[in-house]
């Protein structure tokens, strides 16, 4: 009953500012008096970065169902979604968590946690959500209903230095799992059985040098972090307990001198595509294949640029890749099974992120310059619709919430 | 720890670049080269993409903060060095095959001013 009274409530809210905040979609035109129920399933959130602001768009539909403003630095900002669908988390750059109402159409909460944050997570069960930031280093954990904080797990490496963390995700038995960027270690805090205080932490420490994002395959078993100060990744099989991370594609960069990069790589959004993980090499012009069994190297693929994002599109054998400054004009589709480039195409300068609708029929792609998202057919590879935004970069559907490590 | 013999070439390449740069006399004066349509294009590469290192704000990130406090202990032409030439064994790479020296120049004096929006 009380669930149904808010949603009718919401509704009533909505219909009476003129549908304005969820758009006709959502709003159905002659039902001013009746209730209106709608569901999120279809939704998402788009990044505007420059102007701290939130674009709510319905991919089903291809189409902005309203602007939420007010959300500080939105640089390099990231979201996680509630278990309903119901709710966005914004990690923002400058330390802010907000809790948006994506129904409702505004900020249900927002604190600012911190004073230069990268990104966040949310616990297997929907109740924690955790932040990691560079300043103060460490990771800040909240209660996902009330954003009220419950937990600080500075990221102390000795003598009251401390260190930035990267490549926070969740994993599974209620653990976040991350890496510090300054000190070449993981920690993987757990929550299970957690009723308040400290949670368990185990702490790897001498991992590698620099390692600057890490990431989590979606059966929740392999985090793998990449380093920028060595040529190789450190893979940890999270099924194993006690996990030991153990180095993989050791030496890739064969001696040679590295391109300089001018924009780190993404570890997020890959995962295991005909047996290979592709994963972006880093001052290299490559992608590297690592046998999904073994973890060994087995083979490349020369690309336009340094790639940042490698992502899969679900239910094929291709591999969407954007580049680094000043070669992101471009998209890259790769074939997992061939190695080959299939398909080049050049959306415009600054082509910083994608996000494809669960299924992978289509894929949205945020052209920052243009003030664009593009939407693409991913059989015909066809440009079938555009939305204008305001310098986009990160897309984020819904349906992240039901996956591990998203 | 592996040292990499191309990194340490490298390295002795950097300092003796930073000497060079160090010794160009011209530089700092180099800044009134620039016109208002570069200066558009530099403000917006320094916000959006030196941003994505740095922050949009250029408090820091993965990158060290460039606010004019920041950069106290750092003359422009130090900061124009970096730019240009990177900084080895961390991830600042150089720039200069994407910048002129007159570009690097300019930017590093308007970081020390207070980089414009």
């Amino acid at each position: 009953m009380k669930r149904r009274e808010v949603l009718t409530g919401l509704v009533t809210a909505v219909v009476g500012s003129a549908t304005l905040e969820l758009g006709p979609a959502h709003a159905q035109a002659g039902a001013a008096a009746a209730p209106c129920l709608a569901a999120t399933g279809s939704l998402g959130v788009i990044i505007e970065r420059a102007s701290g602001s939130v674009l709510t768009v319905d991919w089903d539909r291809r189409m902005v169902v309203g602007r939420i403003e007010g959300l500080g630095d939105l640089s390099h900002a990231s979201a996680v979604f509630s278990r309903d669908e119901r709710f966005a988390y914004i990690f923002g750059r400058d330390g802010g968590l907000s809790k948006i109402d994506i129904l409702a159409g505004r900020i249900a909460n927002r604190v600012i946690q911190a004073g230069n944050a990268i990104g966040g997570a949310i616990s297997g069960d929907g109740k924690l959500v955790a932040v990691s930031n560079y300043q103060p280093g460490g990771v800040r954990v909240f209660d996902a209903e009330t954003l009220a904080p419950v937990c600080d797990i500075p990221a102390e490496v000795g003598n009251g230095v401390r260190s930035k963390t990267v490549g926070l995700v969740d994993a599974p038995g209620q653990r976040f799992v991350y890496t510090l960027y300054d000190a070449g270690q993981i920690w993987i805090a757990d929550f299970s059985g957690w009723s308040g205080g400290q949670p368990r932490v185990t702490r790897h420490a001498n991992i590698g040098k620099l390692p600057y994002d890490a990431s989590i395959t979606g059966d929740g078993r392999y985090y793998i972090a990449g380093l920028f100060g060595e040529d190789g990744l450190v893979l940890l099989d999270l099924w194993d307990k006690p996990a030991t991370p153990r180095r993989i594609v050791d030496g890739y960069g064969r001696g040679e001198a590295p391109l300089p990069v001018f924009k780190m790589p993404h570890l997020e959004g890959w995962g295991e595509v005909a047996g290979r993980l592709l994963l972006p090499a880093v001052g290299r012009h490559e992608l590297l294949a690592i046998d999904g069994m073994t973890f060994a190297e087995c083979g490349r693929v020369a690309t336009h640029g340094q790639p940042i994002f490698a992502v899969v599109q679900p239910g094929s054998p291709h591999v969407w890749v954007n580049f680094a400054h000043p070669l992101n004009d471009t998209v890259q589709v790769i074939d997992a099974r061939t190695m080959q480039v299939v398909h080049t195409f050049k959306p415009g300068p600054a082509v910083l992120h994608l996000e494809f609708t669960p299924r992978g029929n289509e894929v949205w792609i945020s052209v920052r310059d243009s003030d664009r998202i593009d939407i693409h057919d991913t059989q015909s590879f066809e440009r079938i619709a555009s939305i204008p935004a305001r310098k986009p970069s990160g897309i984020f559907f819904t349906a992240r919430a039901h996956r591990i490590g998203q | 720890m592996r040292v990499h013999p191309l990194r340490l070439q490298r390295s002795s390449l950097y300092f003796g670049l930073v000497v060079v740069a160090l010794a160009s006399s011209g530089l700092g004066g180099a800044a009134h080269a620039i016109d208002a349509a570069r200066q558009s294009t530099l403000t917006s590469l320094v916000r959006q993409d030196c941003g994505s290192c740095h922050g949009m704000t250029l408090k820091g990130g993965l990158g060290k903060p460039l606010l004019p406090d920041a950069l106290e202990h750092l003359d422009a032409d130090s900061i124009a060095a970096i730019i240009l030439n990177g900084v080895p064994g961390q991830p600042m790479p150089a720039w200069k095959g994407l910048l002129s020296a007159e570009d690097a120049a300019w930017i590093a004096q308007q970081l020390k001013e207070g980089f414009p929006q």
